[in-house]
C-alpha cells in the first residue's frame, strides 16, 4: 500500500511505523517499507478484518494515520559493514533502512529468510542495492534452512534484524559487535501510554511503541 | 460556564476527563494537545512499590471494543509522585489519583500518600481492576469489604475519595450504597467486564493473562444502565465511564445520572479524542437547546410531562 503525506520524508527514520486506522477498533501498527518524496509505502500482510479492510481501500481514498512513531535503526554507521538480516514480514522495513544506508556509502549485505519460493517478495529490490542472499524454509529457492546459516559467515561490524521472535533471537545471540532488532507486538496506543506492548528488558522493562520498536540486543530479553 | 461542573475536591472547567489506564501521566498526549483544556485527568493507578504487569499479549481485540490484561504495571507511589506529578502539575486541570493495592494496608498507604500531594485533588480508589490475582477487584465485588476498604482509604485521605466500582457484580446498586455509606465523596463507573478471546489455531486464549477487561463502544449500553441505576440509588455524585467516543456519548452519561463523564479505551483509536469533544460540546449543548450541561443530569429518570 502506498500512502501519500504532508510531511518532510527526510522525518521518516528507516525503522519507525504508523499507526493506521482501519475499521476495527484499534489502530493497526504498519512499518515503513520505503519513502519517496511525499509517498510512504507499506508492506503488510492480510491476516485478519483490519488488514483485510486496508486491503480493500482504493486510489484516492483518505487515511487516518498517526505516525511516523518510534524509533528507528541508526544510519551513522560510516566505515562499518552492516549486514541485514530480515524474515518474512519483518524484511519490508530492512529495505528502505537499505536504501538510506546505500545513499551514504556505507557496505551492506542483505539476508532475507522466507517459508518458501512463493512467499518471497523485494528480491530484486534487494539486489540492486547490493548482495542479497536468500533462504528458504523447504529449500525451493536460494540457500535451504534460516537466516542464521549464512548469517555465520557472513563478516560485518553491525546486525540490523526484523523479523519473527525466534528469530530475533537468534540473531541477537550472533557473534557481531553491535546488534539492533527491530520487535514487534501487539499495541493498544502506540504512542506509550496504555503499557500493552511491553518487553521485558534487563532491569525493567521497554515499551516497543515508545522506546523502540528498534533496540540495541542488549537492551531487550526477549 | 455551562460546561462547570463542581464536584468534591473537583472544579471541572468541563466534565471531560481521560480515563485510568488509558493516558498514562499524561506526558505523551501532552505532545498532541494542551492538557490545560481537559477537565481533569484520572492517572494510571498506583501500588505501594513498581509493578512490572502481566505478559504479553495484553490487548485482544473485540467486535468494537478490547480486552486488557496489562495488570497495574505502574513505576510505584513514591516513583509517581517524584518523576511523574511535577509534569502534571503545570497543566491548568484536575489531576486524580487511581489508588491500587494488593492489600488494605497497601491501600492506605498509597492514599496517604497521593492525598498528601497537593497536585492531587481526589482519589480515585481502584477496587475493580480485574487483572491482578490479589486485591483489586475482590474487594470490589463484595459491599462489605468494599465499605471496609472505602472507610480507611478515606480515613488515610486528606482529599475526597470517588470509588470506582466494577460492573463484574449481582447487584451494582448495593455496592454504590454500600460505599457511599462507609464514606465514598462520589463514584466512579464503570471499570471493565471481565472476558476472554481464544485464538483457534492454538485452542488457547489469546491475552497473556487468560482473561481480561472489555472496554469500548460495546460496553457502553451496560454502563448507562449501571449509572442510571446507581444515581437513582445514591446521592452522592457519578463520573460515568464506558466505551464513551462522541459527545452524544457524553450526553447519555449525563441523562443517565453522571456528572461527569471519563474518556478511556477511545483514546487509543484517536489520540485527541477528549480535545474534540470538549470543542464539540458547546455546539451540541445549542443544538439540543441545553444551556448548562447539568441540566440534563438524571433527566432520563425523571418522570417526564404527561403529553395527553
Amino acid at each position: 500500500m502506498e500512502m501519500k503525506v504532508e510531511i518532510a520524508p527526510q522525518t521518516v527514520a528507516p525503522g519507525t511505523f504508523f499507526h493506521v486506522k482501519t475499521s476495527e477498533l484499534l489502530r493497526r501498527p504498519l512499518s515503513v517499507a520505503n519513502v519517496e518524496s511525499n509517498v510512504v509505502t507499506f508492506l503488510y500482510k492480510v491476516i485478519g478484518s483490519g488488514t483485510a479492510d486496508l486491503a480493500a481501500r482504493r486510489t484516492g481514498d483518505v487515511l487516518d494515520v498517526l505516525g511516523p512513531l518510534g524509533n528507528g535503526f541508526p544510519l551513522e554507521q560510516t566505515g562499518k559493514r552492516v549486514v541485514l538480516v530480515g524474515g518474512g514480514i519483518g524484511v519490508p522495513p530492512l529495505y528502505y533502512t537499505r536504501r538510506l544506508l546505500a545513499a551514504r556509502g556505507i557496505e551492506t549485505v542483505a539476508i532475507l529468510g522466507f517459508d518458501t519460493k512463493t512467499s518471497i517478495f523485494y528480491e530484486e529490490a534487494f539486489r540492486e542495492l547490493g548482495e542479497t542472499i536468500i533462504t528458504t524454509v523447504d529449500g525451493s529457492y536460494g540457500e535451504q534452512g534460516f537466516v542464521t546459516g549464512p548469517l555465520a559467515r557472513v563478516d560485518a561490524d553491525v546486525l540490523f534484524s526484523c523479523g519473527p521472535e525466534p528469530m530475533l533471537k537468534a540473531v541477537a545471540a550472533s557473534q557481531i559487535e553491535e546488534r539492533y532488532i527491530s520487535i514487534e507486538n501487539r499495541m493498544g496506543c502506540g504512542i506509550g501510554a496504555c503499557f500493552a506492548c511491553v518487553c521485558e528488558a534487563p532491569g525493567g522493562y521497554v515499551k516497543v511503541c515508545s522506546d523502540g520498536p528498534v533496540f540495541r540486543a542488549e537492551e531487550v530479553t526477549l | 460556564m455551562r460546561l462547570h461542573v463542581d464536584l468534591p475536591g473537583l472544579q471541572l472547567k468541563n466534565p471531560i476527563m481521560p480515563a485510568s489506564g488509558c493516558f498514562g501521566f499524561g506526558e505523551e498526549f501532552a505532545k498532541l494537545y494542551d492538557l490545560s483544556m481537559l477537565g481533569g485527568i484520572m492517572i494510571k493507578a498506583a501500588t505501594g512499590e513498581s509493578r512490572f504487569g502481566n505478559g504479553t499479549p495484553r490487548v485482544a481485540e473485540t467486535a468494537q471494543g478490547m480486552l486488557n490484561a496489562i495488570g497495574l504495571q505502574n513505576p510505584g507511589v513514591d516513583a509517581i509522585i517524584e518523576d511523574k506529578l511535577p509534569f502534571l502539575s503545570t497543566f491548568d486541570t484536575e489531576i486524580i489519583a487511581n489508588v491500587a493495592g494488593s492489600t488494605p494496608e497497601e491501600y492506605i498507604h498509597v492514599a496517604r500518600q497521593m492525598s498528601a500531594d497537593p497536585t492531587i485533588k481526589a482519589l480515585e480508589l481502584n477496587i475493580s481492576c480485574p487483572n491482578v490475582k490479589c486485591g483489586g477487584m475482590q474487594f470490589g465485588t463484595d459491599p462489605d469489604m468494599a465499605a471496609e476498604l472505602t472507610r480507611l482509604v478515606k480515613a488515610a485521605s486528606t482529599k475526597p475519595v470517588y470509588v470506582k466500582l466494577s460492573p463484574n457484580v449481582t447487584s451494582i446498586t448495593a455496592m454504590a450504597k454500600a460505599v457511599e455509606t462507609a464514606g465514598a465523596d462520589g463514584i466512579t463507573m464503570i471499570n471493565t467486564l471481565v472476558g476472554m478471546r481464544i485464538d483457534v489455531t492454538t485452542g488457547q486464549p489469546i491475552l497473556a493473562n487468560r482473561i481480561g477487561g472489555l472496554s469500548g463502544p460495546s460496553v457502553k449500553p451496560v454502563a448507562i444502565r449501571m449509572v442510571y441505576e446507581v444515581a437513582q440509588a445514591v446521592d452522592i455524585p457519578i463520573i460515568g465511564m464506558g466505551g464513551v467516543r462522541t459527545v452524544d456519548d457524553v450526553l447519555e452519561f449525563i441523562y443517565a445520572g453522571a456528572s461527569a463523564v471519563a474518556v478511556g479505551t477511545a483514546n487509543f483509536e484517536n489520540p485527541y479524542v477528549c480535545q474534540e469533544i470538549i470543542e464539540a460540546l458547546p455546539g451540541r449543548l445549542d443544538e439540543l437547546g441545553i444551556d448548562h450541561i447539568l441540566d440534563i443530569r438524571g433527566k432520563a429518570y425523571e418522570p417526564t410531562v404527561s403529553r395527553a
